[in-house]
């Protein structure tokens, strides 16, 4: 034929996008599944199954949100009161979005964040879910081989959602807990120096505020740092401020764009906000991402790539009307915030009575727990050990730092907001069990170093998820972690 | 850096390329009916759009029964149907809708082929399901063969991200712009000559702009040469449903089944509710593919373009219905095929031939008698003077990528019958104009 023919027959070889693990399912993320899915907790039909609480949702205020649309069936195109909409937004493919969607997007952005900023619709550029925001600003922002610098710990999808399709490195800026892994100068110079040893370009950092899985808001000082290194050095900076929404507790929250307004030293082309409705509003299902430039250019470009990823205008034209409803919208992030402020008091007062302590943090949907102490031997393996118990004697499905990347072993992401308060208080109880039968063990074996790897504990879990996909076919998820079709 | 020495921060190559496609001559049409779009009543001397192929006749047939079946709207009284569609992320999709959509994608081929719900992967639109699986097939700088002419989106769909490469099969008018097997082979040599490993074949079926759909024959053939030189074959079935006489359509998917499912691991079909029901603004797409690796990928793949759960649910619901999609499928043929005959009938009124077409929402009209030079820039000054002068937005063939100059792309599904009527009155008024100024 005359070019290079692989060993295989060529159409049985894919590309090598679609034969990497960039698509992120080997992470250790993902692997507790099986567990949960083989033996998903109910109070009733299943008391002793497998609570998930690795799965960050909200579903604490879908009462609010059902109630609103039972109330307004105008907003919805196939009801008898909104049907006279249907032909024109059925229609409607513009990739510019429904305006008023974009208008009710721009302010709910703004409420979300406390009021300390203003967004303007025209720089709303939609997309499929956050996930497709942040890979469709790589695309933008960075070249194939080219990096953004990460905080570490850092939620795991990214590893797909920013590199996968993109071929865009993420590189780490270590944070420690000493100083409850602040983002300080020192360790954003350190990760761009390392990049440009290594002869790799630096495009970005990409941060998370609030953060998740640490569940803290960046303070202004931090913020400040960052802007001004990213202006110093001419990169971009890309604040996924999805939880923006979900802070609950003080200090307050300021979002990038506040300092985007205070600071107009400070070169605005180079800041882009991702944002999603998925956890501020609980409405994952929808797919409704965000991204929000101050770069002209950067909208441009964005606005033509979410051709690729637009929100159904079924959709847009419902939360056009749900989120232009103020009175609605204000009285929804009061509740929100008041639900779950009690969630993570509770919470983190049961883990606290059994002698587990969690970062203190003021929002997000979790906790970031340390289990430091419990921990053979502080490494990676000792904390997967661990976890593994975890899931088979404690029956909690919760998400090890490592998976993370966090930089030290023995942290854990609990999600708290994915259930209501008896499976929340079964869960404590559980924890309570393991903890003191611990301690019990412990004291009788006080001479023996190991406490966890005792072979009749070892879970039979697979490692791997290639393993997983075999046993059950049907498993994996969108970009949060696997989830059932229970439909 | 001392701001202001550079405002200009670099983005990336993908970014500044212009490979979305939007400086394309299908576009700029669009621009000259934005700023001045036809209104019956407001402006009636405005452009009238027939370069968007959207299918507007059979609104009614959806509003009716939305209007009678008030539980397609909802979510039922009870919270936890709400909650449960709210929260469902699952790639997958919902178990409930890729039921309907597998079914709905045997009546169209009313019962000629069979469709595994396991083996749909959905993506918000065709645009998505174009790209993803491009990106699946093929790796930067590889390419796939398109026979000529063919729908524009698809250079930016299939090239801006992908870095993946077009290079057409060109198809000629002296068969009604059919493949043959001498056009494929030409195109996998060129790719050959030009060190590019070829990853695979699109064909569009029902065919857009041609608005014919492929034959059992031809498409034995594609089958068979996509076999022979190992390559993969996608097979772009949106308009499938939009075929006047519903027996007139072959499915890649009936000869895949007629050859007893031999080989069909490179066979991948793309389908969406765009244009057989109307309804782009949704984003429905889907990947149907016999290949399971593939669907695994795509499905990890769409992740990044999943189907607004809301918008699922509902469908699944009016799609279940099959009474309505019966009726629906064959209304919107006989209404398709009425509109086709008028326009058809008005062009020849005016002089002007159009490829017999059986399906579609367009005609690919022939104005090569009135172009003063049978070239590109030929048809793109006619094309200009038809825009500007008789104000109407067609798609001039260059912008398909068409290898013969003067034919163009009229859309005529996207419109009331009475704007119909004007646009040929239009067309018949610009056609006797030139005629004479070239009789001078």
């Amino acid at each position: 034929m005359g070019l290079h023919v692989d060993d295989h027959s060529n159409y049985n070889v894919l590309s090598r996008i679609a034969t990497s693990d960039g698509h992120g399912e080997n992470s250790s993320y993902f692997d507790g599944w099986k567990a949960y899915d083989n033996d998903p907790f109910h109070p009733i039909d299943n008391p002793k199954g497998v609570i998930q609480m690795g799965l960050a949702e909200n579903q604490l205020c879908l009462d609010l949100t059902h109630q609103w649309i039972k109330q307004n069936p105008q907003a919805s195109i196939c009801t008898g009161e909104g049907v006279s909409e249907f032909k024109d937004v059925a229609n409607f493919q513009d990739y510019h979005g429904l305006p008023d969607f974009r208008k009710a997007i721009a302010r709910f952005m703004g409420k979300a964040r406390g009021g300390g900023a203003k967004f303007d619709p025209e720089r709303i550029v939609m997309s499929g879910g956050a996930t497709g925001a942040q890979e469709n600003i790589a695309f933008c922002l960075a070249n194939p081989g080219e990096a953004f610098l990460i905080p570490t710990p850092y939620y795991p999808g990214f590893d797909r959602d920013f590199r996968w399709r993109t071929g865009v490195q993420l590189l780490p800026i270590q944070c420690h807990s000493f100083n409850n892994f602040k983002i300080t100068e020192p360790a954003l110079v350190t990760a761009y120096q390392t990049a440009q040893r290594s002869n790799i370009t630096v495009k970005g950092i990409l941060v998370t505020n609030p953060s998740n899985p640490l569940g803290t808001t960046l303070d202004r000082e931090t913020l400040r740092t960052l802007v001004s290194f990213a202006n110093e050095k001419r990169i971009h900076l890309v604040c996924d401020e999805i939880f923006s929404g979900t802070v609950f507790d003080r200090p307050t929250y300021v979002s990038v764009s506040e300092i985007v307004e205070e600071e107009p030293y400070y070169d605005r082309d180079l800041i882009h906000i991702v944002y999603s409705l998925s956890k501020d509003l609980g409405v994952p299902g929808f797919r409704v991402g965000v991204i929000y430039s101050y770069n002209d250019a950067v909208v441009s470009c964005a606005r033509k790539m979410s051709s690729f990823g637009l929100v159904s205008t079924q959709t847009q034209h419902l939360l056009a009307s749900m989120l232009g409803d103020d009175d609605f919208t204000t009285k929804f992030l009061a509740e929100s915030r008041r639900r779950l402020s009690r969630r993570h008091k509770v919470f983190t007062a049961g883990l606290h009575r059994v002698g587990i302590k969690c970062l203190e943090s003021n929002a997000g949907l979790f906790c970031w727990m340390n289990l430091k102490h419990l921990l053979n031997e502080a490494t990676v393996e000792a904390e997967l050990e661990l976890w593994r118990v975890i899931i088979k004697e404690v029956k909690l499905n919760m998400s090890p730092g490592s998976s993370f990347h966090c930089s030290e072993p023995g942290w854990f992401r609990v999600c708290f907001a994915n259930m209501d308060d008896n499976t929340m208080e079964t869960a404590l109880k559980r924890i309570r069990t393991f903890v003191d039968r611990g301690n019990d063990t412990t004291a009788a074996q006080a001479k023996k170093k190991k406490k966890w790897s005792d072979g009749s504990l070892r879970l039979s879990l697979p490692r791997r998820i290639e393993e997983l996909s075999i046993m059950t076919p049907r498993l994996i998820s969108p970009h949060s972690p696997l989830v059932q079709a229970a439909t | 850096m001392v701001k202001g020495a550079e405002s200009c921060v670099p983005l990336s190559e993908v970014a500044t390329s212009n490979t979305h496609g939007e400086d394309s001559p299908y576009f700029a049409g669009w621009k000259a009916y934005d700023e001045d779009p036809y209104d019956a009543a407001s402006n009636p001397a405005g452009v009238i759009q027939m370069g968007l192929a959207e299918n507007q006749v059979s609104f009614d047939l959806l509003e009716k029964y939305l209007d009678q079946h008030p539980e397609a709207s909802g979510w039922g009284c009870g919270i936890s149907g709400f909650r449960e569609n709210a929260l469902f992320q699952d790639y997958h999709g919902l178990q409930a809708f890729r039921q309907e959509m597998a079914t709905f994608m045997e009546q169209i081929r009313e019962g000629r082929a069979k469709f595994d719900p396991e083996r749909i992967v959905l993506t918000a639109g065709a645009t998505a399901a174009n790209e993803l699986l491009t990106f699946i097939l093929a790796d930067p700088g590889d390419c796939l063969l398109i026979p000529t002419p063919y729908y524009p989106g698809f250079d930016r769909d299939l090239r801006w991200r992908t870095g993946v490469r077009i290079i057409p099969v060109h198809c000629s008018s002296s068969n009604g712009f059919q493949v043959t097997l001498q056009a494929l082979e030409d195109a996998y040599v060129k790719a050959e000559g030009m060190k590019i490993r070829v990853r695979g074949l699109l064909l569009t079926n029902p065919s857009n702009p041609l608005g014919t759909a492929t034959t059992g024959h031809v498409l034995e053939e594609v089958l068979d040469f996509v076999t022979q030189k190992d390559i993969h074959l996608i097979s772009d079935e949106i308009y499938s449903g939009s075929v006047f006489s519903s027996d007139e359509f072959v499915s890649v998917a009936e000869i895949v089944e007629a050859r007893g499912y031999k080989d069909c691991d490179r066979v991948h079909i793309v389908y969406s509710l765009s244009k057989d029901l109307g309804l782009p603004g949704f984003r429905v797409g889907a990947i149907y593919s016999y290949n399971d690796r593939v669907v695994t990928a795509a499905r990890r793949m769409s992740s990044f373009t999943l189907v607004s759960s809301q918008t699922q649910r509902m469908l699944a619901s009016m799609l279940a219905d099959r009474e309505f999609t019966e009726t629906y499928l064959k209304t919107n043929r006989e209404r398709l095929k009425k509109r086709h005959d008028f326009i058809t009938e008005g062009l020849k009124n005016a002089g002007i031939e159009c490829l017999p077409g059986n399906a579609g929402l367009f005609c690919w009209m022939n104005l090569a008698p009135l172009l003063e030079e049978p070239t590109k820039e030929g048809e793109l000054r006619l094309w200009s003077l038809i825009v500007h002068e008789a104000k109407l937005n067609i798609s001039p063939g260059s912008s398909c990528h068409c290898s013969e100059a003067g034919w163009f792309r009229v859309c005529f599904a996207n419109m009331s019958q009475q704007t119909l009527e004007v646009a040929l009155r239009r067309i018949k008024d610009f056609t006797e104009n030139m005629k004479a100024k070239q009789e001078k």
